[in-house]
C-alpha cells in the first residue's frame, strides 16, 4: 500500500506515455485515471493507518550511493506530515485527472498530457515521502521537469515555450541554494538522512560556518531554495507566466501541490529551523511581504488565471510566515485547505474559459452567471473559502495563521500580522472583482461567443463538486487535529516544536478582536468590490486616471520582469557574445593563429632573401665575416 | 596471474587491430568492400565489447590493487616493460570505449559513403589505442597509446569531416601534440630519477619538491589541453563541428577523458605536493571554464558547437572534483566523466540524426521537430535533461558529489560550480526550444521521418545507461570506491609526510 500510493502514478505515466499510441486517447485517459484512483485509495489507507493510527514507518528500497560516508538511500518515509501530503496530492490529482478528461477532450495529443500529469504526481509523491534531502531534491527537480513540460505543453505557442523555460531556470536559481544547503547539511551533520540530522541538531548548534552558526545558514539556504519553488518575493516571476499551461495543470501544479513544496520543506526541516531563529525571522518577513505584494498586483490584473495565480502567490506567503513564527502546523493546515479551494477556483476558472471559447480576459466577459450557474456557484464557494468567510475552510486556516503571527509577540510576527490583514482585505477585494467582472454586468464578449456559452459536461463538474465539498468542510473537520487540542498527538514526531516555542498555545488565547479582524476586513474588501464594480463601475477607471503611476506600477507587476531583464538576462547575453567573439575568437584563438601567421610571415621574409644572385650572397657573407671578426676581437681583448 | 586466466586486456586491446587487418585484406568492387568492412567492423567491436564485459563481471571491487595484470619484459635494461592492468579508476573507461565503438560504427552505417573501408579501419585502430591507453601500466606504453590515439582521430576529422575539416584537424593535432612534447620531457625526467617507467613503481616513488613542480607543469600543459581546460579549449569546438558524427561521439565520449585520466593516474598520485599547491589555480580555471563556456554556449548558433562548449563546462566540473582531493570529489569527477561520455555522446548522435536528414547543424534551420519526430524529441529531451544534471539521470550523482567535495575545500568554489546548474539549464533548454519546439516553419522539415530501427538500436543502450546511472549509481560507484579511498589516503599521507619533513 505504501509503495502503491507512490508508484501507481508512475505506472500510469509509463503506460500512457509509451503505449499511448496503442491505447488510444480514451484508453490512456482512463488508464491514468485508474492508476491515480488506486494511488488515492492507497494514500487514503496510508493516511488512516499512519496519521490516525499513529504508526509511522520507513520503507527502504535500495542504496542510491555511498561514497566516503556520503550515504543516500532510496526510501519512502511515512509519517503524519508526509501522509497528509500523500493523501491530499493523490486525492486532488485524481480529481484533476478526471476533470482533464473533459477539459482536454479536443486536444490532439491526449496521451502525452496524461502521461505528464501522472509523472508530475509521481515526482510530487517522491518529494513528500523522501527520507533524505537528496531524494527530496530528486522529487523537487522532478516536479520542476513535469511543470516545465506542462507549461510548455502547447509547444507551438512561443509564449508557452518562453514561460516554460523561465519557470525551469528561475527554479534552478532556487535549486542552487537548495543544493548548497544540502551540502552544508551534510558537512554539518555528516549525513543527509532526516533521522540522523534531527537526532543531532543539539550538537550541531555549536558548529559555525564562515563565522555564522551553521544551522542559520542551512535554514536560509533551504528557504531560498523554497522561494524558487514556492514563488516567494524575488523568485516569484515564473508563476504568473506559468498560466500558459492548460488550466488543469495550473490547478494541480501551480496552485494545489507543487508550489507548496517549499512550505512542506520548511515543515519537514522544522527540527533544524527551530534552532535557527534568524532564518525563521527572514522566512516570516519574506512570506508576509509576498502575501501583500502579490495581493496588490492581483487587484489590477485582467487575465482570470493570472489573478488566481497572484492569489496563490499571496497565500503561499501566508503559509511561509506561519512557518516563520514557528507554527508549522498552521502552515500545513493552510496548505491543506488552500489546496482544495484553490484547485476549485482554478478548475472553476477553467470551466469559465471553456464556456467562453478560450477567452481569459475578464474585461471581455460579464453577464454569464445565468448561463453557467453551477460554475458560478463553485467560484462563489471557492472565493468565500479564499476570503476566509466564516465556516468555510479558509476561515479556519487563515484565521489560525494570523492568530499565530499575532501570538508570536515578535517584530517579524507583528509585521506579518499587519501585512497579512492588509492582504486579507485585498484578497477579498480582488476575488469579488473577479466574480463581478466575470459573471455580472452586461455581456462584453462578442455575440458569437455568447451564443456558445454552455455549462461544462458532468465529467468536469463532478470534480468541482468534490473540491467544493473539501473547500467547505476540511477546515472544520481538520481544525482540531491539525492545530487544535489533538495536534500534538496527530503530528507526533513529524513536526518538531522546540521546548521554548509556545506560539501555538498562545494563539488560542489571543484577544477576541484578533480572530474577528480577518472576517471584518474581508467583508470590507467584498463591500468595496461591490461598490467599485457593481454600483459605481466608473470608479476604477477614474482611480486609474487619478493615480497613473501607481496603476502602471501594479499593472506591470512592480516591474520585476523588466528589472531582471536589465540586470540578468541582457548582461548575460552581452557577456555570452563578448566571451565568444572577443574572448574565444580574438584573444584565445588569436594567439596561436597569430603565432602561425608570424611563422608564415617570417618564412616569406626568408624566402625573399634567397634571391639566387651570387653577388647578394657574397655581400651578406662579407658583412657576416666583418661582424664575426669584430666580435672575436672584442672577445679576445 | 590474472582473474580471467588468459591475457584478457591484451586481447581486448589488440582484437580491433586484428579486425582492421581483416578489413584491409578484403578485395572486390567498392560496394562489396564497403559492406564487408561495415559488418566486419561491427562484429569485431561487438566481440570486443563482449570480451570486455568479463571485466565488469570478474573485477574485484574490494581492492585498490591492479587487476588482470599482464607483464612482459620489453626493454629490461631500461626498466621498460609491457605492463597492462586495470584498477577501479581505469576499468570503466575501457568499458566505455568498447561500448561507444560499436555504437559509432552503427551510427556511421549510412552516413559515411566514401572510403568506408578506411573509415572502419580508423575506428578500429582508434578503439585499440584507447583501450590500450587506459590499460597501460607502463609510462612508455601509455605514452605510445596516448599519442597514437591522435592519428586515427586526426584522419577521421581531416578526411571525413565538414567544410573546414583541414583547419580543424590541424588545430586539433597541433594543440594536443604541443602538450604531449612536454609530457615526453617529464617522462624522461622521471625515468632518470627513478630508473623505471613502471607506473605502480612510480606511484611509490617520492619525487623532490622542486622536481614535482616542474613535472607537474609539464603534465599540466599536456593534460589541460586534452581535458580541455580554459583557456586552451578552443580546438574542441572546431574539432567537433567539423568531425563526422561518430568522430564527435568518440571525441567527447572518450578522448576528452584522457586528460582527466592523466591527472588521476599521474599528477595526483605521483606529485602530491605540487598537486596540492596548484589546486587553487585549477579551481579558478575550472570555475572560469564552467561560467565562461556556459555563457559562450548560450550564444551559439551551431548545434554541435553548443554541445562542444557544454562539454568544456562539464569537464570543468571534473577537474574541479579531482583537485578537491576528497573522496566525494574524486568519485564525483570519475562519475561525471563516465556520464558525460554517455550523455554528450548521445547528444552528438542526436545532432547527427538531424544532420543526416537535413544536412545542417544551424539551430535556426530547425523548429517544431517535436511535432514531426515525437520519438526523437523524447530521446533528445532525456539527454538534454541528463546534460543539465536532473536527478534521476546520469548527470546528477557526479555533479552532486563534486559539489559536496568542493564545498568542503572552499564553499565559494562550490558556489561557482553550481552556477553551471543555472547556466546549463539555460543553454540546453534554449537549444531544445529552438530545435524541437515552436511551429514548423520550413516545409522541407515536414517530410522528415522519425527514428529508424537502426537509430533506435544506437540510442537504446545509451538511454538504458543514462537512466541506470541516474537511478542506481551505486553499481558504478562501487567499482572505484576502493581505488579512490586508497588514493585519498595516500595523498593525505604524502602531504603529512612532507609537512613533517618540512618541520
Amino acid at each position: 500500500m505504501y509503495v502503491g500510493a507512490i508508484f501507481f502514478p508512475l505506472l500510469g505515466a509509463c503506460l500512457a506515455g509509451f503505449l499511448g499510441r496503442w491505447l488510444g486517447d480514451k484508453g490512456s485517459q482512463w488508464v491514468t485515471v485508474a492508476c491515480m484512483a488506486l494511488a488515492a485509495a492507497c494514500g487514503f489507507g496510508a493516511f488512516l493507518q499512519v496519521a490516525l493510527g499513529s504508526a509511522p514507518g520507513v520503507v527502504p528500497i535500495v542504496t542510491f550511493l555511498d561514497v566516503g560516508g556520503f550515504e543516500v538511500e532510496w526510501a519512502l518515509r511515512y509519517d503524519t506530515l508526509s501522509v497528509v501530503m500523500v493523501a491530499m496530492v493523490t486525492f486532488i490529482s485524481t480529481l484533476i485527472h478526471i476533470y482533464s478528461v473533459g477539459y482536454m477532450s479536443h486536444d490532439a495529443t491526449t496521451p502525452r498530457f496524461f502521461a505528464y500529469l501522472s509523472l508530475f504526481t509521481f515526482m510530487m509523491l517522491m518529494l513528500v515521502t523522501a527520507d533524505n534531502l537528496v531524494q527530496l531534491f530528486f522529487g523537487w527537480e522532478g516536479v520542476g521537469l513535469a511543470s516545465y513540460l506542462l507549461i510548455g505543453y502547447w509547444y507551438e505557442k512561443d509564449s508557452a515555450n518562453a514561460a516554460a523555460m523561465k519557470a525551469f531556470i528561475v527554479n534552478r536559481v532556487g535549486d542552487v541554494f537548495f543544493m548548497l544547503g544540502l551540502v552544508l547539511t551534510f558537512w554539518t551533520f555528516q549525513s543527509v538522512e532526516f533521522e540522523t540530522i534531527f537526532a543531532s541538531v543539539a550538537q550541531a548548534q555549536q558548529v559555525r560556518f564562515l563565522g555564522l552558526p551553521a544551522l542559520e545558514v542551512i535554514g536560509v539556504l533551504l528557504f531560498l531554495g523554497a522561494c524558487g519553488k514556492s514563488a516567494q518575493l524575488g523568485l516569484h516571476t515564473w508563476l504568473p507566466d506559468a498560466m500558459e499551461g492548460p488550466t488543469p495543470v495550473s490547478a494541480l501544479i501551480h496552485a494545489a501541490t507543487m508550489v507548496t513544496a517549499g512550505v512542506f520543506l520548511m515543515a519537514r526541516m522544522s527540527p533544524v529551523m527551530e534552532y535557527a531563529p534568524t532564518a525563521l525571522a527572514i522566512v516570516a518577513i519574506v512570506g508576509a511581504s509576498t502575501a501583500l505584494f502579490a495581493a496588490t498586483i492581483g487587484c489590477v490584473q485582467n487575465d482570470i488565471k493570472r489573478i488566481i495565480a497572484y492569489s496563490t502567490c499571496s497565500q503561499l506567503g501566508y503559509m511561509f510566515f506561519a512557518a516563520g513564527v514557528g507554527v508549522y502546523q498552521a502552515a500545513i493546515f493552510h496548505l491543506f485547505t488552500h489546496a482544495f479551494f484553490k484547485a476549485l477556483l482554478f478548475l472553476g476558472a477553467g470551466s469559465v474559459i471553456h464556456a467562453m471559447s478560450d477567452e481569459q480576459d475578464i474585461r471581455r466577459m460579464g453577464g454569464i452567471w445565468r448561463k453557467i450557474p453551477v460554475t458560478y456557484a463553485m467560484i462563489w464557494i471557492g472565493s468565500l473559502a479564499l476570503a476566509g468567510m466564516p465556516f468555510f475552510a479558509g476561515y479556519y486556516s487563515k484565521d489560525m495563521v494570523l492568530e499565530v503571527a499575532y501570538a508570536a509577540h515578535s517584530g517579524p510576527g507583528m509585521y506579518a500580522f499587519v501585512l497579512g490583514l492588509l492582504a486579507a482585505f485585498l484578497t477579498a477585494f480582488y476575488s469579488w472583482r473577479l466574480i463581478i467582472l466575470t459573471f455580472h454586468g452586461e455581456a462584453r464578449a462578442d455575440h458569437h461567443t455568447m451564443e456558445h456559452v454552455h455549462e461544462s459536461p458532468l465529467v468536469m463538474l463532478v470534480p468541482l463538486f468534490a473540491l467544493a465539498a473539501g473547500a467547505v468542510v476540511t477546515g472544520f473537520l481538520f481544525y482540531p487535529l491539525m492545530v487544535g487540542e489533538q495536534q500534538a498527538a496527530f503530528w507526533g514526531a513529524s513536526i518538531h516544536t522546540a521546548a521554548h516555542n509556545h506560539v501555538l498555545e498562545h494563539a488560542h488565547h489571543v484577544p477576541a478582536w484578533v480572530p474577528l479582524a480577518p472576517v471584518v476586513v474581508g467583508l470590507a474588501g467584498i463591500a468595496l468590490a461591490y461598490v467599485m464594480y457593481m454600483f459605481a463601475p466608473g470608479l476604477p477607471a477614474q482611480l486609474a486616471a487619478r493615480f497613473p503611476a501607481v496603476y502602471r506600477f501594479l499593472l506591470n507587476k512592480w516591474y520585476f520582469d523588466e528589472l531582471y531583464d536589465a540586470i540578468f538576462v541582457r548582461p548575460a547575453r552581452w557577456l555570452a557574445r563578448a566571451f565568444w567573439k572577443t574572448g574565444d575568437a580574438r584573444i584565445i584563438d588569436g594567439v596561436p593563429n597569430g603565432a602561425a601567421d608570424l611563422a608564415v610571415q617570417a618564412a616569406r621574409g626568408a624566402v625573399r632573401i634567397q634571391t639566387g644572385r651570387v653577388a647578394n650572397y657574397a655581400f651578406a657573407m662579407i658583412i657576416g665575416l666583418v661582424l664575426f671578426v669584430t666580435l672575436l676581437l672584442y672577445g679576445a681583448r | 596471474m590474472n582473474a580471467a586466466g588468459f591475457p584478457l586486456l591484451s586481447l581486448v586491446t589488440f582484437l580491433p587491430l586484428a579486425g582492421a587487418f581483416i578489413i584491409l585484406m578484403v578485395r572486390g568492387d567498392e560496394a562489396t568492400v564497403a559492406s564487408n568492412a561495415r559488418w566486419t567492423a561491427l562484429w569485431t567491436s561487438l566481440i570486443t565489447l563482449a570480451l570486455s564485459l568479463i571485466l565488469w563481471a570478474r573485477f574485484d571491487k574490494g581492492t585498490a590493487e591492479f587487476q588482470f595484470v599482464e607483464r612482459l619484459a620489453w626493454l629490461p635494461e631500461y626498466g621498460v616493460a609491457y605492463h597492462m592492468g586495470v584498477d577501479g579508476i581505469s576499468v570503466l573507461f575501457i568499458l566505455l570505449s568498447t561500448l561507444l565503438t560499436p555504437i559509432c560504427i552503427l551510427a556511421s552505417w549510412e552516413s559515411v559513403q566514401s572510403r568506408v573501408r578506411e573509415y572502419m579501419v580508423a575506428f578500429l585502430v582508434l578503439e585499440s589505442m584507447m583501450v590500450g591507453m587506459f590499460a597501460a601500466l607502463d609510462f612508455v606504453l601509455f605514452y605510445i597509446f596516448f599519442e597514437a590515439v591522435l592519428i586515427p582521430m586526426f584522419l577521421i576529422i581531416g578526411v571525413w569531416g565538414g567544410a573546414r575539416r583541414v583547419y580543424a584537424a590541424f588545430k586539433f593535432f597541433l594543440y594536443t601534440l604541443a602538450g604531449s612534447l612536454l609530457m615526453l620531457l617529464a617522462l624522461l625526467a622521471m625515468w632518470f630519477h627513478a630508473g623505471t617507467t613502471d607506473i605502480p613503481t612510480l606511484m611509490q616513488t617520492a619525487f623532490p619538491y622542486q622536481m614535482q613542480i616542474w613535472l607537474f607543469l609539464a603534465f599540466f600543459v599536456s593534460f589541460a589541453v586534452k581535458v580541455p581546460m580554459w583557456p586552451v579549449h578552443t580546438w574542441l569546438p572546431d574539432a567537433h563541428v567539423e568531425a563526422p558524427t561518430a568522430g564527435s561521439v568518440i571525441l567527447a565520449g572518450v578522448l576528452l577523458k584522457m586528460g582527466a585520466y592523466g591527472f588521476l593516474r599521474f599528477s595526483v598520485p605521483m606529485l602530491p605536493q605540487a598537486s596540492a599547491d596548484f589546486a587553487p589555480l585549477i579551481f579558478s580555471l575550472s570555475v572560469v571554464a564552467i561560467v565562461y563556456t556556459s555563457l559562450v554556449a548560450l550564444a551559439q548558433e551551431d548545434m554541435k558547437k553548443l554541445i562542444a562548449y557544454s562539454s568544456v563546462a562539464h569537464m570543468g566540473i571534473v577537474t574541479l572534483g579531482i583537485f578537491t582531493f576528497t573522496h566525494q570529489g574524486i568519485s564525483g569527477a570519475l562519475f561525471t566523466m563516465l556520464s558525460h561520455g554517455v550523455v554528450s555522446g548521445a547528444l552528438f548522435l542526436c545532432v547527427g540524426v538531424l544532420y543526416d536528414r537535413v544536412h545542417s547543424r544551424e539551430i535556426a534551420r530547425y523548429g517544431g521537430v517535436a511535432k514531426i519526430m515525437p520519438a526523437y524529441a523524447l530521446i533528445f529531451m532525456l539527454f538534454t535533461m541528463a546534460s543539465v544534471a536532473l536527478p534521476g539521470t546520469a548527470g546528477f550523482p557526479g555533479e552532486l558529489l563534486v559539489i559536496v567535495g568542493a564545498f568542503k575545500v572552499n564553499p565559494w568554489v562550490a558556489l561557482g560550480a553550481t552556477m553551471g546548474m543555472v547556466l546549463g539549464a539555460a543553454y540546453m533548454l534554449y537549444l531544445y526550444r529552438r530545435v524541437a519546439f515552436g511551429r514548423v516553419t520550413r516545409d522541407d522539415l515536414r517530410s522528415l521521418l522519425d527514428l529508424s530501427p537502426r537509430e533506435v538500436a544506437v540510442f537504446a543502450p545509451l538511454i538504458l545507461l543514462t537512466l541506470w546511472m541516474g537511478v542506481y549509481p551505486s553499481s558504478f560507484l562501487d567499482f572505484f570506491e576502493a581505488s579512490v579511498a586508497a588514493m585519498v589516503t595516500r595523498h593525505e599521507a604524502a602531504l603529512g609526510a612532507a609537512r613533517l619533513a618540512g618541520m
